[in-house]
């Protein structure tokens, strides 16, 4: 069932084309991959899936809702079924990494504060991050911690959907690769669906179903990786030789 | 999405049956309602899962506590459930805890008062010693300057003066415009009761020359210009432009820092010139529609009674206040800490400390100047 569908969609920013008819379905419980050159428009198509950018033409629709003719409740509703993981983080700096977490559950559940600090706990620690890290504030972690911590804080709604963008990128091997472990047992345990962007050939070759490529403001390939040399395009002969 | 429970018992042993999606939403109604459960004679406790069609984390963090909570009370609880996928949650939980559980947590203890104050003593020390570093380093830079003419960034202070100076123009002259009306207006009152309207023009030529424009130009420079230098350079610390700046050797200070603080301290003279030509043309407008002096009677008043001295005193206040408020302002920008928060907070003390500073810059040639009997 395809949880996510994208069909014919134009980006524009005044006289730059970025997208010219993109179509795309991503399914439940998939880790779905955006790929291309950079500058090709992925991480783009992924702000236009969550609602922080317009396109010009086209659909997408996301859990049966199309986001062009949203109503603000549906989008609202929509928000809680995610979680995002921006690709330097965004933490909030005024709040501890405690509190960032905390934050969607103190926000929109009636969960008592001790429930709310025991499950804080728990996500922290299933990124990776020890339970000491939560009273530190944004500016006093490292690059890949502050990742884990967004990781965390995206999953802290328990998410149907989870949108990563770079997530790997900035992390030391050994962390990437922890990620990339996290990324697919949490989508066995949870039924979680992952649509990431990536450029970390590991991680493509690893946690990715089906990808889709973009380039030269197509999508010259979508399916799963095995076939993916079969295509003509310059960007995969180079990229995935 | 509802979910509930029902409790059967056998015996000594009780079984809370769980049914429907338990989910971060659900879970506080089942809290509510075990903590209703008695427990009279009862040794053995299940908590049965098997109705249970979705758990996320949350409701298995939940779960696990529960198990925990009870068998602490010394009653051998259980967990019953079949689903693979519910498992591995509470497996995962269950995991996660052990993990923690090795950690030792270092709770760092309450700091007594003295080790409070000591560190907070040492940090505006600190804080001194940076500031002073900071003039230090301007005085460096200013000797680096004079060294060569080719070392002087001219196409900066240009920049800065076009910034600071050219872009405040107007912001300027109609501040002083409307103060120059203001305070003639406010006068020709009370001046008018004596008869003596003619002195308007000594008042209105000493007070705004000597101490209106030049402060009013100052605490419009210091909202305008003093937030930007501060918020500017604090984004370039966020961004580490400041520091890539340093690795391709060029010193922050002599590219962005002295730049500034030379433009200012050369734009806020001219500002404040204007600002006297439009303070006096405001009061003189009020002169001639309220209390009937002519342009030409003010004007040979003005000459009579004004001194230049009250001129160029107003005029001098102006490279001081232009430190003041450059300074002031680009170190705040400096200290800005990795975090959007500190740039709201030290813009608003660059604007607040350099308005202050100012007043208190003036209050001292007021007193120093009087004295001196100019």
């Amino acid at each position: 069932m395809s949880i996510i569908s994208i069909r014919d969609i134009h980006t524009q920013f005044d006289e730059k084309v970025v997208h010219n008819g993109l179509n795309l379905d991503i399914n439940e419980g998939e880790i779905y991959g955006l790929l291309g050159p950079s500058g090709c428009g992925k991480t783009t198509l992924l702000r236009e899936m969550v609602m922080l950018q317009e396109f010009s033409k086209g659909s997408i629709t996301i859990l049966d809702k199309s986001l062009s003719d949203i109503s603000e409740v549906d989008a609202q509703k929509l928000r809680r079924e995610w979680g995002v993981l921006f690709q330097s983080g965004a933490l909030f700096s005024s709040l501890s990494i405690h509190d960032n977490i905390a934050l969607p559950l103190v926000e929109y559940t009636d969960l008592s504060s001790a429930m709310i600090d025991e499950i804080v706990k728990f996500k922290i620690n299933i990124v990776g991050l020890k339970s000491g890290d939560s009273k530190l504030y944004p500016s006093q972690i490292s690059g890949g911690m502050k990742k884990k911590a967004g990781l965390a804080r995206a999953l802290a709604m328990d998410p149907k959907l989870l949108f990563l963008d770079e997530p790997t990128s900035g992390l030391d091997p050994i962390s990437a690769r922890e990620f990339d472990e996290l990324i697919l047992k949490l989508r066995d345990m949870l039924g979680l669906t992952v649509v990431m962007v990536s450029h970390d050939l590991r991680s493509i070759y690893d946690t990715l179903d089906r990808v889709a490529i973009i380039d030269a403001k197509k999508i010259v390939y979508e399916g799963p990786l095995i076939d993916v040399k079969s295509s003509k395009s310059d960007f995969i002969q180079t990229f995935f030789k | 999405m509802a979910s509930n429970l029902t409790q059967s018992i056998q015996g000594n042993k009780l079984s809370i049956n769980f049914s429907g999606e338990l989910t971060l939403y659900t879970i506080t109604t089942l809290e509510k309602l075990t903590q209703e459960i008695r427990f009279k004679g009862i040794s053995l406790l299940v908590l049965d899962l098997h109705k249970v069609s979705y758990l996320d984390t949350a409701a298995a963090v939940f779960i696990v506590n529960l198990e925990e909570e009870y068998n602490k009370q010394s009653i051998k609880t259980t967990i019953s459930c079949f689903d693979k996928k519910l498992l591995a949650t509470l497996e995962l939980v269950k995991m996660q805890r052990i993990i923690t559980n090795l950690e030792t947590e270092i709770d760092d203890n309450k700091s007594s008062f003295l080790q409070k104050s000591v560190v907070k003593i040492n940090q505006y020390l600190n804080g001194f010693l940076f500031f002073m570093e900071f003039f230090g380093k301007i005085f460096l830079t200013l000797l680096y300057y004079l060294k060569s003419f080719k070392h002087i960034r001219f196409k900066e202070i240009m920049f800065e003066l076009n910034e600071s100076a050219l872009k405040a123009l107007s912001i300027v002259a109609l501040t002083s415009f409307l103060i120059g009306l203001v305070v003639a207006f406010q006068s020709a009152y009370q001046l008018k009761l004596y008869g003596a309207n003619i002195f308007i023009v000594d008042m209105l030529g000493i007070s705004i020359l000597r101490e209106l424009a030049p402060l009013i130009t100052a605490i419009v420079i210091a909202g305008r210009s003093g937030s930007a230098f501060t918020a500017q350079i604090g984004a370039m610390k966020i961004t580490q432009e400041l520091d890539a700046m340093k690795t391709m050797g060029f010193n922050p200070f002599s590219f962005l820092v002295l730049p500034k603080i030379i433009a200012l301290m050369i734009a806020l003279p001219l500002l404040i010139f204007v600002a006297d030509m439009m303070g006096v043309f405001g009061g003189m407008l009020v002169s001639q529609v309220d209390l009937g002096i002519s342009y030409e009677v003010f004007l040979d008043r003005f000459r009579a009674v004004v001194d230049a001295k009250h001129f160029f005193i107003g005029l001098l206040k102006g490279p001081f206040f232009a430190f003041l408020i450059a300074s002031i302002s680009i170190y705040r920008g400096l200290i800005i800490k990795n975090d959007t928060q500190s740039i709201g907070i030290n813009t608003t003390k660059s604007v607040v400390e350099s308005i202050f500073a100012v007043i208190v810059c003036d209050a001292l040639f007021s007193i120093a100047l009087t004295s001196l009997g100019i």
